[in-house]
């Protein structure tokens, strides 16, 4: 989530040496866990087809590692008998897989109607102000994502936001700071 | 120990009358004594699919996730027989209408409740699987419905001969990955199997070739909730909940969200008048504010005003104003806020939701958002109020693939035409005005 911009204008010089180094190891083979895969084995049994498990698949991987890398898809997509391709179409659909690295609390806070009019815009501004990162980053030491969502179902509650599993609302400026200080 | 329903002597209030917020859900022991999976267990053993079919026909249930169509006609399209193969129930359970938040008490306070309706609507279609489709962020409902489950298939109301009859039924809670297209039946479908959620083309209707091929019945939350009711008490019970406020049946699942006093979701006669909701439930709008603007049930249903508040709140009163009851929770504005702002927030929800697949949504939505925002800063070119106005006829009904730019369309083009003036404020001035 974190970019690193090169500044503009530096050029990039290729070096002899560089090129004859040898080339970077590649990335350890994925492998899912014996946890991780008895957990998929299980989803499998919910359903006539085993591609009706990816989702719940996908879902499993992130819940241990708390996203679903590159690697992660064509052994992912094995288990669910589709192709890697297949499953990269179904895990880009879905706002709630991470296909980056996230902090250790995602803060989903609900940018939709009720909310807007119970003061989302002041929330949103306060979150980024106290975190430091905008709608869609990580903070640096890795403690937090923030992302919009659409509507979380608690409108009576707004302005609202959920962070990891646990909801929050209504929820004022001013209680931010203190909101997230549980979430270390 | 007093038994919960013993608050609603009159059984006036079917879907909610187990709940008791403070001491949570019933388990299955608890639900039992307050006659739960009663009306189940009349049905396999006293009923036949077809005679649930008809009595829940005759009630007039109709569907409670927006579109208002009756359940029982939904399901009479449904091949029976011994040589009807494989069907499957879906529980639409992705309450992701902005705005709608009944659906989840429903499933959190009353697990049970839609565990039984879930076997007995399997039931009357014969169905050899159920899944409720539950949306990712449910947490709660989704731990509790799991745990109800588990109980009700320990106690052979789910699995192989229901009850010890013929008929064998399985059950599983799905959960989401997120996207609110997700609630649109065939897209939900589509997600069902492990696909990206992009509608299907209807015909063929699902009830003839939905999940893997097969006959699929989904219902919402809500509607499903009331049919054991249904069976117990009967069709004329369920017509006479609406107490006369409307020619509709039951209760609904109202409520109220924005800037009122008291928001939340209450059980009701269908054909509450909006009034009600917000003046004596919701306690009025907070801070003295005056009322604007409403809509009715949700993101995709066109603004109504004040002078709108004292319609009854059912499915063909709301659109003979010009809107939809929808999900029937309704949203306040308050005098101090804009409509501009308000509408732009909804084209950005659903400009982002569009799953992309035609063109006209998946195109035509930003490109609203991006003149809204303009008038939202005062950036407004005159053409451009003409533009949106062609952008609600462009991506209306029968130019997209499904109902979800449609649905966009509803609050924009009622936005337009009861709040013009608030359009023509965001005019950019020209440079003679601005000096």
């Amino acid at each position: 989530m974190t970019n690193t911009t090169t500044p503009q204008g530096v050029q990039t010089v290729i070096k002899l040496a560089d090129l004859m180094k040898p080339p970077a190891p590649k990335p350890e083979r994925f492998v899912l866990s014996d946890e991780e895969r008895h957990e998929i084995e299980h989803e499998l049994t919910h359903y006539p087809d085993s591609r009706a498990a990816s989702i719940e698949a996908l879902k499993i991987v992130q819940k241990h590692r708390g996203w679903v890398s590159d690697e992660a898809i064509p052994v992912i997509a094995d288990m669910v008998s589709i192709s890697a391709a297949d499953l990269e179409g179904v895990a880009t659909f879905y706002n709630l897989i991470f296909r980056q690295p996230v902090g250790r609390h995602v803060i989903k806070v609900c940018d939709s109607i009720s909310c807007h009019l119970t003061g989302y815009d002041e929330l949103r501004d306060a979150l980024i102000q106290q975190l430091g990162v905008k709608l869609g980053g990580t903070t640096p030491d890795m403690r937090f994502t923030l992302l919009p969502i659409c509507c979380l179902g608690a409108c009576d509650r707004g302005a609202c936001l959920m962070i990891d599993d646990d909801l929050h609302g209504p929820i004022e400026p001013a209680q931010v700071k203190a909101m997230l200080e549980a979430y270390q | 120990m007093s038994l919960r329903s013993a608050a609603d002597p009159q059984y006036q209030r079917p879907l909610t009358r187990l709940i008791d917020r403070a001491a949570g859900p019933l388990d299955r022991a608890g639900f039992e004594a307050e006659n739960g999976y009663a009306g189940l267990k009349q049905s396999i053993k006293e009923l036949t699919p077809q005679q649930v079919q008809a009595v829940v026909k005759d009630a007039n249930l109709r569907g409670r996730g927006g579109a208002g169509f009756p359940a029982g006609v939904k399901w009479s399209l449904v091949p029976m027989g011994p040589d009807a193969g494989e069907k499957y129930l879906v529980c639409n359970a992705d309450e992701m209408e902005p705005g709608t938040f009944k659906d989840r008490l429903l499933m959190e306070q009353a697990p049970h409740q839609l565990i039984e309706s879930m076997i007995l609507v399997g039931y009357a279609m014969q169905a050899t699987r159920g899944y409720i489709f539950l949306r990712g962020e449910y947490i709660v409902a989704a731990d509790r419905l799991n745990a109800a489950l588990k109980e009700a298939r320990a106690a052979g109301y789910v699995g192989k001969n229901v009850l010890g009859g013929e008929w064998s039924f399985e059950l599983f809670v799905h959960t989401g990955a997120g996207r609110y297209i997700c609630g649109e039946e065939t897209a939900l479908i589509n997600s069902l199997e492990g696909r990206r959620a992009n509608p299907r083309a209807k015909p063929p209707f699902p009830q003839i070739a939905g999940l893997w091929g097969r006959p699929t019945v989904v219902n919402n939350v809500e509607t499903l909730m009331n049919v054991p009711h249904i069976v117990l008490n009967g069709a004329d019970w369920f017509k006479n909940l609406s107490q006369g406020k409307s020619k509709d049946s039951g209760t609904k699942m109202y409520g109220c969200s924005g800037r009122a006093n008291k928001t939340g979701t209450w059980e009701l006669p269908i054909g509450t008048t909006a009034r009600e909701l917000l003046e004596v439930h919701a306690g009025g709008m907070r801070d003295g504010k005056k009322l604007k603007a409403w809509l009715p049930g949700g993101a995709s249903t066109d603004f109504l005003l004040p002078e709108h508040l004292d319609l009854a709140m059912d499915f063909d009163t709301i659109a003979k104003a010009g809107s939809r009851m929808g999900t029937g929770l309704i949203a306040v504005v308050a005098e101090d806020q804009s409509i501009v702002s308000a509408v732009r927030n909804l084209e950005e929800f659903f400009a982002r939701e569009s799953c992309g697949w035609c063109t006209p949504c998946r195109d035509g939505l930003p490109w609203s958002v991006k003149i809204l925002r303009a008038f939202e800063n005062g950036q407004g070119q005159v053409e451009d109020i003409e533009v949106l106005s062609k952008l609600t006829k462009w991506l209306g009904p029968g130019k997209t693939f499904c109902a979800h730019a449609p649905g966009a369309m509803e609050p924009l083009q009622s936005a337009l035409k009861y709040f013009r003036h608030e359009f023509e404020n965001g005019l950019a001035k020209l440079p003679a005005e601005a000096a």
